[in-house]
C-alpha cells in the first residue's frame, strides 16, 4: 500500500492504495464517484475519460500513484452543485445519449475537444476527435450534433485561441 | 398534438442522471461486507477437466473460498436452459445438452467457467486465481459450423450426435422445387452471415445478497427482463422459491439482446452469496465479455430465387446452417427458425418458399438473439437475392422490387407470417426522392474522375416484432407467453406512476411512456414517473427485446389507462352530481356535457382517495388499475434503406457517402427517440457489414478477443443519416405502433453489401467487407492499383 494526495473535483483527497490501483478505481471504489465508467480493458472505449490538470485522460490507463499533486475533474465535478455545463445541456437537447453508459466519457472528451480545437467544430473534426470514444447505442449522429452545439454554447475562455 | 403528448420530440427525463454521472448501473452498487468473485475460465476450446488444485489459492490473503464445478454440482441445482423447444423434420425435439453454471467434467469453449475464487477484493481474487492449478486434457475442437456435423468432427455433447441440435424446415418443398425447375431465371448465391459480439458498452454484472434472517435472496443484474430471470433462476435452476428471490435491473447500459439471457454468472453469485453468507459481486472485464456474452448471427446459407418471364418471383429456396455455439442459450433455438424463416417473403409476393435450417453445436461461445435476431439474417438473404437478380436480369433494382411488392393487405405469406398493413412503394418512392437516386449516375462519374469506385444498394426490408401472441408462441414451442403488464397508479395528489413490465436500457421509456399518460390523462409530464426493473415493485412482465416495448408494453399501459378513465368517470359523475353517461373527459378535465360544470383530473384523483362523495359499496376507493396485454399478431415494420458508398481501389477502404432511411413504424410516440433508434441500428448493421469479425482459429481460440482486434464502429466510420418515415397504422394494437428498435440493424447489412458489390462489380465477397477483403477482390479482378 502507498499513499497518494491529489485534488478531485476541487476537494483534497488522500488515499492509501494498492500500487496497482488505477485512477478509475480510485474514483469509483475509494471515492464512490461512480459517474466515470469502465467499458473495456484495452484503453479504447473512452467511457473512463476525466480531466487531469486540465487535459482529457483515460482514467483506466493511469495509476492512482502517478497522480500525486494532480488536479482531477470527473463528470460529477463538471457542473458540481451548479447549473449544467453547456455541453451537458447540449447532449440532452440533441438526444446525444441513449443508455448513458458512454456519456460521461463523451462529455469530458467533448469539453476537451473545444479546449484544443475551438468552439467552431465541423462534423469531420468531431468525428475524428471521437476515435477514442465508443458508443454502441446512438450511431454517433446525435452525439456529433450535440458536441457542435455544446461547443458553440461554451464561453470563449474554455476554447482554444485562434493562434494556438 | 401537445408539446408533451404522442408525436412530440420531448427531451428525455432520464437524461439528467446520465449526463451528470449519477446513474445507478449494477457495478455502481455495493453492499456492506461484499466479496468479489473471479471466474477461472478454460483457455481451451474443448478439454476434459481432470483435476483442480485449489489448496494454495485457498490460503491466500483475503480469500473466502474457491469453488469448482464439481463442488457446485454437489448442491444439485438445475442447469441453464433454452426455453423454446424446436422440433426437427422427423418430429424429434431439439437436442438440448446439459449446461451447468460451472463446467464440471468438460470445458466446451474458451471462456467456459471451471472454478471461481471469492475474496475480499477483486485484486486478491485474481492473485489467488493465478495459484489455482487446473489439469486439462485438451481435446480436438470444432469451430466451423460447416464442419460440425461432418464425419470426423469431435463430439461435443453425448446428447447430440453429429453435433446436431435440430434439422428444421418451413414451407412446401415440392411446390418450391417444381417452381425452380420451371423458372425462366434462377439466381443462386451462397453467403455467410458473420458472427458478431454484441458489446453493449456496459459489461454484464451481477451482485447477489442473501438475508439469512428471512431466507430472501436479492440479485442486482444487468438484465433486460428481471422477472424472466427470476422465474428461470427460481423454477428451473431451483435456487429459491420465486417469492424468496428479488431481481433488480437498475440502470442498464445497453443490451441489444445480450442481456436477455440467463447466464452462469448470476446463478453462481446467488449460490455463493448464500453459501458464504455475504454479498458477492461480479463485473465482466471486456475481454471476459467477449468469451461469455452470447454472440449473434453465424449462419452459412445457400439460396435460390426463381423468376418467371415477367420478372415476378415464383419461388425462394434456402438452406442455412446455424451455429449455436457450445451450449443452447435461453432463446437460441428460435432465432434461426421462427424469427428467420418466417420473414423470407420480404416485402414481396413469393408463392412458394422452402427453408431448411440445420443448427449445430461448436466449441465456441453460445449464440443467441442480437439486435434483429433472425430478421437481419432473413433480410440479408432476400435483399441480396433480389438485388443480384436485378443485375442478372438487367433490370433496375428499384423497379424489380416494385414489380414484386405485396400490395393488398392483409397478406398471407407462404411462410406463416400474416402481414397486416403496409405500403412498401410509399417508403421506396420517398427514399428514392430523398436520396436523389436519379443523381447517382452523375455522382458515380464524378467519383470515377477522382479514381474512386461508387456504388448504391437497397434494402427494402420487413420485419416481425412486437413479440408476440402467447398462444401462437406456445404452438411454436415457446415455453412462456409474450404478453406485457402495466399498472397505472394515480396518487391522491394527482401525480401518476406507471409500473411497467418493460425495461429500459437506452430506449427512453421514462419519457415515452410518460408522454402516453400525459396525452391520455392531461397530467403534466413532470407529474408522471415510470417504475421498472424491480420484481418487488412491479408485477410480472416479460421485459424488453424484439422491439416490443411500444407495441406491447405501451398497449398494456393504454389498457390500464382505459380502466383508469372509466373508473374516474364514475367518480367524477358523483363529484359533479351528474349521470355517468353525461361525463366527457378531454384535456385533463371531466365535464358535464352541455354545461360548464367540470372537475380537473387532479380533483377527481383526490376525490377517489378521500372517498367522501361516492358510494364505496358500489365504487371502491382509490384510483389504480392494472392490465395485461396479449398481442393479437406480430407487428410488421417495413421500409427502404439506401446506402451509397465510395471505394478507394488503392486501399479497398469503403466510405459511406450517403444513407437514406424511410421506415414505416406505424404510430410514432417520440420522433427524436425513434430516429435515434434508427441511427443506432444502422450503425450496428454497418459494423456487421464493414468492420466486425469474430474470428476463431482452428484450435478454437478467439483471436478477436478484445477491442484491439474486434473493430467496433467509431464516429469516423459512419456518416450522418437521412431518416424519415411513412405511416400505415398497425391495426393490431390500440396505439397503432409497429416498433422501431431493430429496423436499422435489420436493413443495413444488405444495403451496404448491395452498394459495395455494385461498386466492385462482383458478388464474391462476404461480410465484413474490410479494406483488405475489398482490395483482395479488386486485386484478383485486376482493378486495384
Amino acid at each position: 500500500m502507498a499513499a497518494v494526495s491529489l485534488t478531485v473535483n476541487g476537494k483534497p483527497v488522500t488515499a492509501d492504495v494498492d500500487p496497482r490501483t488505477l485512477l478509475v478505481q480510485l474514483l469509483r471504489e475509494h471515492l464512490r464517484l461512480t459517474g466515470t465508467h469502465v467499458g473495456c480493458d484495452t484503453s479504447q472505449c473512452g467511457a473512463c475519460v476525466v480531466h487531469v490538470d486540465g487535459k482529457a485522460v483515460k482514467a483506466c490507463t493511469v495509476l492512482a500513484l502517478q497522480l500525486d499533486g494532480a488536479n482531477v475533474l470527473s463528470i460529477e465535478g463538471l457542473a458540481g452543485d451548479g447549473p449544467l455545463h453547456p455541453m451537458q445541456e447540449a447532449f440532452r437537447e440533441h438526444h446525444g445519449l441513449q443508455c448513458g453508459y458512454c456519456t460521461p466519457g463523451m462529455i469530458m472528451t467533448a469539453v476537451d475537444i473545444v479546449r484544443r480545437k475551438g468552439r467552431d467544430l465541423d462534423e469531420r473534426t468531431i468525428r475524428e476527435e471521437l476515435e477514442g470514444n465508443i458508443c454502441r447505442c446512438t450511431g454517433y449522429h446525435n452525439i456529433v450534433k450535440a458536441i457542435a452545439a455544446g461547443a458553440r454554447a461554451m464561453p470563449a475562455s474554455a476554447a482554444a485561441k485562434a493562434t494556438e | 398534438m401537445s408539446a408533451t403528448g404522442i408525436g412530440a420530440s420531448v427531451r428525455r427525463k432520464e437524461d439528467q442522471r446520465f449526463i451528470t454521472g449519477k446513474g445507478h448501473y449494477t457495478d455502481d452498487i455495493s453492499r456492506p461486507g461484499q466479496a468479489a468473485i473471479y471466474f477461472i475460465r478454460s483457455p481451451h476450446a474443448h478439454a476434459r477437466i481432470k483435476k483442480i488444485d485449489a489448496k494454495a489459492a485457498s490460503t491466500m490473503p483475503g480469500v473466502a473460498a474457491v469453488f469448482t464445478g464439481a463442488q457446485f454440482a454437489e448442491d444439485k441445482l438445475g442447469n441453464l436452459i433454452c426455453g423454446w423447444t424446436v422440433h426437427s423434420k422427423d418430429g424429434s425435439p431439439m437436442k438440448m445438452a446439459p449446461h451447468p453454471a460451472i463446467a464440471a467434467g468438460k470445458a466446451n469453449h474458451v471462456g467456459d467457467a471451471v472454478a471461481v475464487v471469492i475474496a475480499d477484493t477483486l485484486a486478491q481474487a485474481k492473485d489467488a486465481a493465478e495459484k489455482v492449478v487446473v489439469d486439462y486434457e485438451v481435446l480436438p475442437a470444432v469451430v466451423d459450423p460447416g464442419k460440425a456435423a461432418g464425419k470426423g468432427a469431435p463430439l461435443i455433447h453425448e446428447a447430440a450426435p453429429n453435433n446436431t441440435i435440430y434439422n428444421w424446415h418451413l414451407g412446401d418443398p415440392d411446390a418450391t422445387n417444381t417452381a425452380i425447375k420451371n423458372a425462366k431465371h434462377v439466381t443462386r448465391l451462397e453467403f455467410i452471415n458473420n458472427r458478431l459480439v454484441p458489446n453493449a458498452m456496459e459489461p454484464r454484472a451481477a451482485l447477489a445478497e442473501y438475508d439469512a434472517g428471512s431466507g430472501n435472496l436479492t440479485l442486482w443484474n444487468t438484465s433486460q427482463n428481471p422477472h424472466v430471470a427470476r422465474l428461470v433462476i427460481a423454477a428451473f435452476i431451483g435456487m429459491a422459491p420465486e417469492h424468496k428471490l428479488r431481481v433488480i435491473a437498475p440502470d442498464v447500459g445497453g443490451g441489444f439482446g445480450s442481456k436477455i439471457f440467463i447466464y452462469p454468472e448470476e446463478v453462481v453469485c446467488l449460490w455463493a452469496a448464500r453459501k458464504l453468507g455475504r454479498p458477492v459481486k461480479w463485473t465482466a472485464e471486456r475481454s471476459e465479455s467477449f468469451v461469455t456474452d452470447a454472440h449473434g448471427r453465424d449462419h452459412i446459407t445457400k439460396a435460390q430465387m426463381a423468376f418467371d418471364a415477367d420478372g415476378k418471383i415464383t419461388a425462394l429456396k434456402v438452406h442455412t446452417t446455424a451455429n449455436l455455439g457450445a451450449y443452447m442459450s435461453t432463446f437460441s433455438s428460435a432465432v434461426p427458425t421462427f424469427l428467420y424463416a418466417t420473414l423470407l417473403s420480404g416485402q414481396y409476393e413469393i408463392p412458394h418458399i422452402y427453408c431448411e435450417v440445420d443448427a449445430v453445436y461448436t466449441n465456441t461461445v453460445p449464440v443467441d438473439a442480437y439486435r434483429g435476431a433472425g430478421r437481419p439474417e432473413a433480410t440479408f438473404v432476400v435483399e441480396r437475392m433480389v438485388e443480384v437478380s436485378a443485375r442478372e436480369l438487367g433490370v433496375d433494382p428499384a423497379d424489380l422490387r416494385r414489380k414484386n411488392f405485396v400490395r393488398s393487405f392483409p397478406y398471407q405469406t407462404s411462410v406463416a407470417s400474416l402481414y397486416d398493413a403496409g405500403d412498401y412503394n410509399a417508403s421506396l418512392q420517398k427514399a428514392l426522392a430523398l436520396h436523389d437516386y436519379k443523381g447517382f449516375g452523375k455522382r458515380k462519374r464524378d467519383s470515377e474522375r477522382h479514381g474512386k469506385l461508387r456504388g448504391i444498394g437497397f434494402a427494402t426490408y420487413i420485419e416481425a416484432c412486437g413479440v408476440a401472441p402467447s398462444a401462437l408462441a406456445g404452438q411454436l414451442g415457446c415455453g412462456v407467453g409474450l404478453w406485457e403488464s402495466a399498472e397505472v397508479r394515480v396518487n391522491p395528489t394527482g401525480s401518476v406512476e406507471i409500473l411497467t413490465g418493460s425495461h429500459a436500457h437506452g430506449q427512453g421509456h421514462e419519457t415515452t411512456f410518460a408522454q402516453l399518460v400525459a396525452d391520455r390523462l392531461g397530467v403534466p409530464i413532470d407529474q408522471v414517473s415510470v417504475v421498472h426493473g424491480d420484481t418487488d415493485k412491479v408485477q410480472f412482465g416479460m421485459g424488453t427485446y424484439g422491439s416490443r416495448s411500444g407495441a406491447v408494453g405501451m398497449s398494456a399501459i393504454a389498457k390500464a389507462l382505459d380502466k383508469v378513465e372509466a373508473k374516474a368517470k364514475k367518480i367524477a359523475a358523483h363529484l359533479l352530481e351528474a349521470a355517468e353517461a353525461d361525463i366527457v373527459f378531454k384535456d385533463g378535465k371531466f365535464t358535464v356535457a352541455g354545461t360548464d360544470k367540470s372537475a380537473a383530473f387532479g380533483e377527481v384523483a383526490l376525490g377517489a382517495y378521500v372517498a367522501h362523495k361516492f358510494p364505496t359499496s358500489e365504487i371502491e376507493p382509490g384510483l389504480k388499475e392494472g392490465a395485461f396485454y396479449d398481442p393479437t399478431n406480430f407487428t410488421f415494420p417495413a421500409g427502404c434503406h439506401i446506402c451509397e458508398v465510395e471505394i478507394d481501389p488503392d486501399t479497398g477502404e469503403s466510405t459511406i457517402v450517403g444513407w437514406t432511411a424511410v421506415d414505416d413504424f406505424g404510430t410514432v410516440i417520440n420522433p427524436m427517440i425513434v430516429e435515434g433508434q434508427v441511427h443506432g441500428g444502422v450503425a450496428q448493421g454497418v459494423g456487421q457489414a464493414l468492420l466486425e469479425h469474430t474470428v476463431y482459429d482452428d484450435k478454437g481460440q478467439l483471436v478477436t478477443g478484445s477491442y484491439m482486434d474486434y473493430a467496433m464502429p467509431r464516429a469516423d466510420n459512419l456518416p450522418s443519416f437521412k431518416v424519415n418515415t411513412t405511416m400505415t397504422k398497425c391495426p393490431s394494437n390500440p396505439l397503432g405502433i409497429k416498433g422501431c428498435g431493430e429496423a436499422g440493424a435489420i436493413a443495413a447489412p444488405a444495403a451496404v453489401m448491395n452498394a459495395i458489390t455494385n461498386a466492385i462489380g462482383t458478388e464474391a465477397i462476404n461480410m465484413p467487407a474490410t479494406p483488405a477483403a475489398v482490395w483482395a477482390v479488386l486485386h484478383k479482378a485486376g482493378r486495384a492499383a
